[in-house]
């Protein structure tokens, strides 16, 4: 069975068809990528996965399980975490804080509990933070754990929200464009990371616009160009796809 | 633990002031200092509801006064008329009615303070649901307007309701026994107990907001005021959270307009008014937002200075003030203030500076 699956997803704004049709599947242990030219539609394609806003018509199943209706803090305790283009720091907390947010959906106190301390939610404060640790260390960034988390480089915070998003223990993690604004070394530092998740057996989905990275990553590519779906395969065949190559290098 | 012992100095200088005030011949400062108290406890609600999870509520006046007039109603107001009705019988039977004296020797049947505390918090709480589910879904300048009609709206029946008192509000409402021999009362013979109950219950709700802040609620609540979509994208329900953190803060309000209440002995329809609201709103600006220490600092010194009357007929002018040149100079509160970039600001600097980083 497919961890994540598309059927038939249709988006529409007024009269613009931003997603048209798509349908692809995610099998566990991949990386797969997202690609095509600004406006293709890949990060409405996105949005409509996590939940953040409903598809016109078609579904999504994760895990087997229809996303309809779900609201993105239901799918995300499902097992779905995600990253966002522009980063999303919580700003005025460290990068050690913002990872234990992570930890919301694997923990339970309640206001109550924690206002008064109950013995039992101890134990679970400190799994958080040592789990929150082991992320920041598999990140390499644990010796700014306790740095306010916006005040790190562009890169950093990336495996911040990287480790913040691993701390949820995803099945599926959605990347969106997790190299956007950053150098050519923090690029291919940040595809070594994406490697590093895949092997710890974590599906990964991303929209990306650095084919360097996408090329060297993905297990497979799917192409989107104004909403529609026109290709779909490994890296080796996407980079002779005629029509792959005419819609990012043009025509001839 | 270690929450605890970061109050410990707050206590001894809860006990420093009265041992201070009781050398000096001032024992008098203690009435306003349990004022300020209770105000503080509204206060430190409010910046959990604004500091942390960057929700504003220009109306908290409202659940103060909703706390403190169903208190005083309640345990003044004789159900002797109604004594044959089916809901009066069922008080009495659970224990929540006595039968008392007014002043003139009249007797009364009313709730005990206990019933009327808890139903008065309670109404408080269930009002602040109510509101808040509607409301939390607007942000920034929507929700600063939404709760400041629901502020408007308290204050506007509190003046035209003739069973809370119209414009003259509530009085002779009774001391408040919380224990046999200690009771919330503004009678002369219990001022140091009742400074203590004030700074008790100021303390606890303060150790119970800095356990909260520093917990998986906490951060989640903190994540919410950072980004919304990302604390989303986490598993957090955002909703839910605002809700019970707004609801929070309207207990810790009622509870202060109860205790103040007994304290004062009646309660009037200035404590709904919209400038309480902005001047505890302020308050929490001052003291820094995100910071529960520095609210509290502020509470207690701005609190105490406005009722020992040092700011006059400006007093509400001297809060709306505070509020611009907090906004100006010092977004992240008093306690932050660096002078340098507060210069910058001044008219004729800008220039200067930009030419000195070229």
């Amino acid at each position: 069975m497919a961890l994540l699956e598309l059927k038939q997803l249709h988006k529409r704004f007024g009269g613009l068809h931003a997603v048209n049709d798509v349908s692809f599947r995610v099998e566990p242990g991949q990386i797969k990528a997202v690609i095509g030219p600004n406006g293709a539609g890949k990060t409405t394609l996105f949005n409509m996965i996590s939940g953040t806003f409903p598809a016109t018509s078609g579904s999504v199943f994760f895990q087997g399980k229809d996303l309809k209706g779900k609201k993105p803090f239901q799918v995300a305790s499902l097992g779905m975490a995600r990253t966002f283009q522009n980063i999303k720091m919580f700003n005025g907390m460290t990068a050690l804080e913002n990872v234990m947010v992570g930890r919301h959906v694997r923990s339970h106190a309640g206001f109550l509990a924690s206002m008064f301390r109950m013995p039992w939610t101890w134990k679970e404060e400190r799994d958080i933070r040592e789990k929150s640790m082991e992320l920041l260390a598999l990140l390499e960034i644990e010796e700014h754990a306790h740095t306010d988390a916006v005040s790190l480089a562009f890169g950093q915070q990336r495996a911040v929200e990287l480790a913040r998003a691993l701390a949820l223990e995803p099945s599926l993690l959605l990347l969106d464009e997790p190299a956007a604004g950053l150098n050519i070394y923090e690029t291919a530092e940040v595809g070594r990371l994406i490697t590093k998740i895949r092997d710890l057996g974590i599906t990964v989905l991303l929209v990306e616009h650095d084919m360097s990275l996408v090329m060297d990553i993905s297990d497979e590519i799917v192409v989107l160009c104004f909403g529609e779906k026109i290709a779909e395969d490994v890296p080796a065949t996407i980079q002779q796809d005629p029509e792959v190559i005419k819609i990012y290098l043009g025509e001839e | 633990m270690k929450k605890i012992l970061s109050i410990l100095p707050l206590l001894v200088a809860v006990i420093g002031l009265h041992i201070l005030t009781s050398a000096t011949d001032t024992m008098y400062y203690l009435t306003q200092m349990t004022m300020s108290a209770y105000y503080s406890l509204l206060i430190i609600g409010l910046c959990a509801l604004m500091g942390y999870a960057g929700q504003i509520s220009i109306g908290h006046a409202g659940f103060f006064a909703i706390g403190g007039y169903i208190s005083a109603a309640l345990t003044t107001r004789s159900l002797i008329p109604y004594q044959d009705s089916f809901l009066v019988k069922l008080f009495d039977s659970a224990g929540f009615l006595f039968v008392g004296q007014d002043i003139y020797g009249d007797s009364l049947l009313v709730f005990t303070p206990w019933a009327a505390c808890g139903i008065a918090v309670l109404t408080a709480a269930l009002i602040a649901v109510a509101i808040g589910i509607p409301v939390l879904k607007l942000k920034g300048h929507y929700l600063a307007m939404a709760t400041l009609g629901f502020g408007i709206i308290v204050y506007r029946i509190a003046l035209a309701t003739e069973y809370f008192g119209e414009a003259d509000g509530i009085s002779e409402v009774p001391a408040f026994v919380l224990l046999p021999g200690l009771s919330v009362s503004g009678s002369f013979g219990d001022r140091v107990q009742n400074y203590y109950i004030a700074w008790g219950l100021l303390l606890i709700g303060m150790l119970l907001l800095l356990n909260l802040m520093d917990s998986r609620v906490g951060r989640a609540l903190r994540g919410i005021h950072g980004s919304d979509e990302a604390a989303d994208a986490m598993g957090v329900n955002t909703a839910r959270f605002k809700l019970q953190t707004f609801v929070l803060s309207a207990v810790f309000a009622a509870i202060a307009g109860v205790f103040l209440t007994h304290y004062n002995g009646g309660i009037g329809p200035s404590e709904a008014g919209v400038m309480k609201s902005v001047r505890y709103v302020a308050i929490v600006a001052v003291g820094g937002m995100a910071n529960l220490w520095g609210t509290l600092l502020m509470g207690i010194v701005l609190n105490f200075f406005s009722l020992r009357g040092s700011f006059g007929s400006y007093d509400d002018a001297v809060f709306g003030l505070i509020l611009i040149l907090i906004m100006l100079f010092a977004p992240n509160g008093i306690l932050s203030i660096n002078i340098r970039s507060c210069l910058r600001l001044l008219p004729g600097r800008n220039k200067a500076d930009r030419e000195g980083e070229v």
